[in-house]
């Protein structure tokens, strides 16, 4: 219905940063046979800058997105425009660089910045897959209704439970009382568990079966695998979002590092003039 | 207070009897003792101003308008309920007016030019004058069972709090009903009993809460259940299986109201028509017609505390025979300042003279329109209002003249409007954009009376709808249907419409009926639905300004689709042959319907092989977006659910979002969040006090700061979007929350969160309502929007997306 980040306002955003690539690349090619490449030339200098300016223009970004109401373009824009320029970073940092890598601050500037990056690009992969990820394995349900489904199935099992031996009773209490939707963020981003307590009694019921009671064993069982089936939805639910918290998390805290750097990388290379 | 009475009554002739103590009643009362005056004020409860008592526990009390002065012998001002109370008990004290509790009066009936009350306990009461200030909370439902009136059964909640580890059963499936066991239902165990098969009245909200509820367990409901009898400590149920005894604590019936009319018509006061909301009519003394009989406050139409208090003391001295500027006097003359000084009875009878709608008024009902009306004194050429904007006030010229530009192409073509001419009931009927645009063509005085007042008119005073009817339906058949067609060529056709109202869902002609007829659409809009293969299939929606069933009249076969109303819904039914007529006289307008026709058909078609789209459609109309001007959806196969657009509402309003994005349905990829739709016909704002919701020019439905929280929009509004909610607490700025983490960060609603669960410790903040204003006071339009990173939200209008986007 409507267009992703990537394609928005016809690739308008792409189109700009690749005329900043193509420019960039152009006066490095054309500067190239005079000069060996480095920051310490004037192109180098310039390209420096720019890349400079690029990166903390990138991480206004995170300023922007909570100035709310003002502005005349929408966040969509400043994203869209994040992604590409981010992209573009890469090639003129490169550039910048003169692909001189060596074990020093700068390296560690030039690094850090290329995780942001990577990260982003992981990023966008993210936005983009994780709206239908989610919007399918919700089935049109919201995450408050599959939690209300299985606390009826819960109900209903426990009373039929409670009509069966021992043993069965047990085993359904034990998955009732304890089966827990990831607490930690391990268990969250692991977004399965097949060790459930719901999983464990579903078998429990499933090996006694012959035992007597078939019909309310059947119907238990029949209200254990769709209860797991829920809980398995859910756990995907949590993993997804949880997944998208924690690259932000990571996303942030890498390009406030790489902020960082890039003081230390100015700052040294003015000191040491 | 108590169950005190005052002395034994039944030889005494009263010269004036108050019927209510509400501050319209308690101030009459007030203001006869302080004269002198025999009287005796009658009250149903054991206390005074019931009304008033019922309200929320610490409800803070407005005293709106605040430009109008207090004219009573008690005093009023803004403040918690108790206070205003306390205040008002110990002045009817002070003031020694004889107070009569516990007298509901049942009849009052005039003999020998004395009126004789009857009271429930068989008591009556004498007076020559009678007032009735009894409000319009009218009589609660009562139990009719055997045992109704046990003392385990109540009507009223006030603190669902107070109960605690109770079995409490509450009667009635309507919004009170429901609202009350989900309260209860957190520290009781509650049981519901809804007498039909679901929960069909009550408000989206709503529904979703008592089904979970119901579903988790929290709530046990009784459906097809009817109370039969209640015992000491239980109550028995007449049920589809047979009786049931469900043992209970508490009983709660909340079993509707009946208003008041009916008392009061029983008093032989007419009211104009039958409409729901007609109002009896009263002489500019407050006197009905009948003579001694007096009628004030909300009864009257007054719905305001300062109103009503004002019009008691009024109404005294009017029985007195005295004169009495009243109250609004300094309003209506600040009012007509800019008319060069005339005094305001003689602008009255100017405006009287030369506006024909509002002549037949009487004198109360005019002065009341006028106050709420603006005047405008306009320059030649200035601009009354432009086509498009979303305005739905009504014109009338007092002097000069109006120009209104029916071609949008070409502002030449004007018809000019004459003195005593009204215009601008287009949008009013509509509720949608004006379709022309309005300029001065002299100097000239306009009044522009808002939509509320103007609807008030219209249902309460036959003639206004007649004269409003007449005129608007050949502007909007030469508007929609025949633009450029002659008012005298178009006379013949217009003389045989009829105007035809439907309600949500009802049948306007069915697929293969004989079409004899075409209908205009002027307010609400429709579907058009086809069958094919045993389905309906939804193939377009149909806002008002359009007309249809012409399809079948131009090709003289039988109805090709089934057209049903989306929402309430009027139309102007055109008879065949007339059209016809019409057409053959007019080759241009043939060939523009002719045209319509052929896209029409080819839509069709696209739309048979695209079923989808038309559940879209349907899915769309169900949550009212057809109601709507502009709608907020979320495209879910976008949206990260960050939730950056609730925080970018909240931050821009002042710590509370009026979005909430998880909640509301979804239907292939499209979420109707709860947010306003910002409806063409807002139900909000029909039964506002203050009328404190208004519609701005770009059609943004928004609630100013003379809202007194009330609550009944939020009731009223069917997709509960509105928030009762009091200031919220400080911010700190962006960088210190960032670097110190200080109070809530961008878009928390710690304070509105707070508010919403703990309710107690800002129960006696001042509470008003609020809702999405469509950000209109924010350059850029729609925060929500701005602020979504990845283009999910958008603002849309129905009318566009329903035809454009899923075609397209
Ligand atoms: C929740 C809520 C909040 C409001 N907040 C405000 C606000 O902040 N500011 C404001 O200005 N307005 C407010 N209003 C409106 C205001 O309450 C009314 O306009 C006002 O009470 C009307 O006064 P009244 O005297 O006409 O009638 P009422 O106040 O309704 O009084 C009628 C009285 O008559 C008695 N009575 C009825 N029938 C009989 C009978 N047959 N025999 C004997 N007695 C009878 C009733 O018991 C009652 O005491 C609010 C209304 C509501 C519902
Ligand atoms: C994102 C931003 C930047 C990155 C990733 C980056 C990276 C690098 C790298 C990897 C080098 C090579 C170091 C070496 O020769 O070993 C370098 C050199 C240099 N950079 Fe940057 N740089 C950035 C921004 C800047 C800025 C803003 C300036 C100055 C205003 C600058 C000035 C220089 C200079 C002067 C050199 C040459 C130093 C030397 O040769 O000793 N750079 N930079
Ligand atoms: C050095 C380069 C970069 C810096 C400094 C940077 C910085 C940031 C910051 C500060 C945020 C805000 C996060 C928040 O507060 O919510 C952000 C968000 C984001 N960035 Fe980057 N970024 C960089 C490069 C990139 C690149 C190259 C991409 C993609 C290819 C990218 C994709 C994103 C995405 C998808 C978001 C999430 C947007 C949102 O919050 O909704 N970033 N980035
Ligand atoms: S608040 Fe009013 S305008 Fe908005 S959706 Fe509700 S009724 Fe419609
Ligand atoms: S709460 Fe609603 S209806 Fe009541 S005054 Fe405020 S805006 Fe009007
Ligand atoms: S349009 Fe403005 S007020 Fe309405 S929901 Fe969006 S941000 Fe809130």
């Amino acid at each position: 219905m409507r267009e992703s980040i990537l394609i928005y306002r016809n690739h308008l955003y792409l189109k700009l940063a690749a005329l900043v690539s193509l420019v960039a690349t152009t006066a490095y090619v054309w500067h190239t046979p005079f000069e060996r490449p480095n920051g310490g030339t004037w192109l180098g200098y310039t390209l420096g800058v720019v890349a400079g300016g690029l990166m903390i223009w990138l991480a206004w970004f995170g300023v922007r997105k909570r100035k709310y109401g003002i502005g005349k373009l929408r966040l969509e824009d400043w994203l869209s425009a994040h992604v590409y320029m981010g992209l573009a970073l890469a090639i003129v940092a490169t550039l910048h660089a003169g692909f001189q890598l060596n074990w020093n601050v700068h390296s560690a500037l030039y690094v850090l910045m290329m995780i942001v990056i990577i990260s982003g690009i992981v990023g966008v992969y993210f936005y983009i897959r994780f709206p239908i990820m989610l919007t399918e394995n919700r089935r049109g349900m919201t995450a408050e209704v599959m939690l209300t489904q299985i606390t009826d199935l819960d109900r209903e099992i426990r009373q039929l439970a409670m009509g069966l031996d021992d043993a069965t009773n047990a085993a359904v209490l034990k998955a009732s009382q304890e089966t827990i939707v990831g607490t930690t963020l391990f268990s969250q981003l692991r977004g399965f568990d097949e060790d459930c307590e719901t999983t464990q009694a579903r078998r429990f019921v499933e090996d006694s079966e012959g035992s007597g009671e078939s019909t309310s064993r059947r119907q238990l069982l029949t209200r254990l695998v769709r209860k797991e089936e829920l809980l398995k939805r859910i756990r995907r639910d949590v993993q997804l979002r949880c997944l998208l918290k924690t690259w932000l998390i990571c996303h942030v805290p890498f390009s406030v590092a790489a902020l960082m750097a890039l003081a230390v990388h100015v700052v040294t290379v003015f000191y040491y003039w | 207070m108590g169950g005190f009475r005052g002395p034994a009554l039944s030889t005494e002739t009263y010269r004036i009897a108050i019927v209510g103590s509400g501050p319209g009643g308690l101030s009459a009362a007030a203001h006869a003792a302080k004269l002198g005056v025999s009287h005796v004020l009658l009250e149903r409860a054991d206390h005074l101003s019931d009304t008033i008592y019922k309200y929320q526990r610490g409800k803070f009390v407005m005293s709106t308008p605040d430009i109008l002065p207090l004219r009573s012998d008690v005093t009023f001002a803004a403040g918690k309920r108790e206070a205003i109370l306390g205040n008002w008990d110990r002045q009817i004290a002070e003031l020694k007016t004889n107070v009569r509790y516990k007298s509901d009066v049942v009849e009052i009936k005039k003999a020998e030019g004395v009126f004789n009350i009857r009271l429930a306990d068989g008591d009556t009461v004498q007076a020559e004058n009678v007032v009735l200030a009894i409000g319009l909370q009218g009589n609660l439902n009562k139990l009719t069972c055997p045992g109704g009136d046990l003392p385990l059964v109540q009507y009223q909640l006030d603190d669902p709090g107070e109960y605690e580890a109770e079995t409490i059963v509450v009667i009635g499936a309507g919004d009170a009903g429901v609202e009350n066991a989900v309260a209860l239902a957190k520290q009781n165990s509650v049981v519901i009993i809804n007498r039909e098969a679901e929960f069909a009245r009550v408000k989206q909200g709503n529904l979703t809460l008592i089904l979970n509820a119901i579903e988790k367990g929290d709530i046990q409901c009784y459906y097809n259940a009817e109370p039969a009898r209640v015992e000491p400590n239980a109550i028995i149920l007449n049920t589809a299986d047979g009786e049931a005894r469900v043992p209970c604590d508490r009983i709660i019936a909340r079993i509707g109201a009946s208003a008041p009319r009916k008392f009061v018509e029983s008093c032989g006061i007419k009211f104009p028509n039958a409409d729901r909301s007609a109002l009896p009519e009263v002489s500019s003394t407050y006197e009905s017609n009948v003579p001694g009989l007096y009628i004030v406050g909300a009864l009257g139409g007054y719905p305001l505390i300062k109103q009503a208090m004002n019009q008691g003391l009024e109404v005294v001295e009017y029985i007195l025979g005295n004169k009495l500027a009243p109250a609004d006097e300094p309003l209506l003359q600040r009012k007509f300042a800019g008319l060069g000084g005339a005094d305001v009875d003689a602008i009255i009878a100017e405006a009287r003279g030369a506006i024909p709608v509002f002549a037949s008024l009487n004198p109360l009902l005019l002065r009341e329109t006028l106050l709420e009306s603006d005047v405008h004194v306009l320059k030649k050429d200035a601009i009354v209002f432009k086509r498009n904007d979303y305005t739905s006030s009504f014109f009338t010229i007092m002097r000069g003249s109006v120009g209104i530009q029916i071609n949008a192409l070409d502002p030449s073509v004007v018809v000019t409007l004459p003195t005593g001419a009204f215009f601008g009931e287009m949008g009013l009927i509509s509720g949608r954009r004006r379709s022309a645009t309005a300029v001065a063509t002299s100097d000239c005085v306009l009044l522009e009376t808002p939509r509320r007042t103007m609807l008030k008119l219209i249902k309460s005073v036959d003639s206004v709808r007649r004269t409003l009817d007449q005129t608007a339906i050949m502007r909007q058949v030469q508007t929609h249907l025949a633009p450029g067609v002659s008012v005298a060529d178009l006379r013949p056709m217009v003389e045989t419409v009829e105007l035809k109202r439907y309600k949500p869902g009802d049948v306007i002609f069915n697929q293969g009926d004989k079409g004899d007829d075409m209908h205009l659409i002027r307010a609400g809009s429709c579907t058009v639905s086809m069958r094919v293969g045993g389905r309906d299939i939804v193939l377009s929606y149909v806002p008002s300004g359009n007309y249809i069933g012409e399809m079948a009249l131009l090709s003289d076969a039988p109805r090709s689709a089934t057209v049903k109303a989306a929402h309430a819904t009027e139309t102007i039914r055109i008879q065949g042959d007339a059209f016809k007529a019409l057409l053959d006289s007019q080759p241009a307008l043939k060939a523009k319907v002719e045209a319509k026709f052929r896209q029409r058909i080819m839509q069709n078609e696209q739309m048979q092989r695209r079923p989808e789209a038309g559940n879209i459609i349907q899915f769309l109309i169900e949550q009212g977006v057809g109601e709507g001007t502009d709608v907020l959806l979320i495209d879910e196969s976008l949206c990260v659910h960050c939730d950056n657009c609730e925080k970018a509402c909240a931050e821009t309003h002042k710590g509370i979002s009026r979005l909430d994005r998880e909640a509301g349905p979804s239907f292939a990829n499209i979420h109707v969040p709860t947010s306003c739709r910002h409806c063409e016909h807002p139900h909000c704002m029909s039964d506002c006090p203050p009328n404190a919701i208004h519609r701005a020019p770009d059609g943004e439905v928004f609630i100013d700061d003379s809202c007194i929280g009330c609550g009944n929009c939020e009731r009223n509004c069917p997709y509960g979007v509105i928030q009762l909610a009091s200031p919220p607490e400080e911010k700190f700025n962006l960088f210190s929350w960032l670097l110190f983490g200080k109070g809530p960060g961008p878009g928390e609603e710690m304070a509105y969160e707070e508010l919403k669960y703990a309710g107690k410790p800002h129960a006696d903040k001042q509470k008003r309502a609020v809702k999405c204003d469509m950000c209109k006071d924010i350059d850029g339009g729609a925060s929500c929007v701005r602020a979504c990173p990845t283009g999910a939200a958008m603002r849309v209008s129905p009318e566009e997306f329903m035809s454009v986007a899923l075609l397209g």
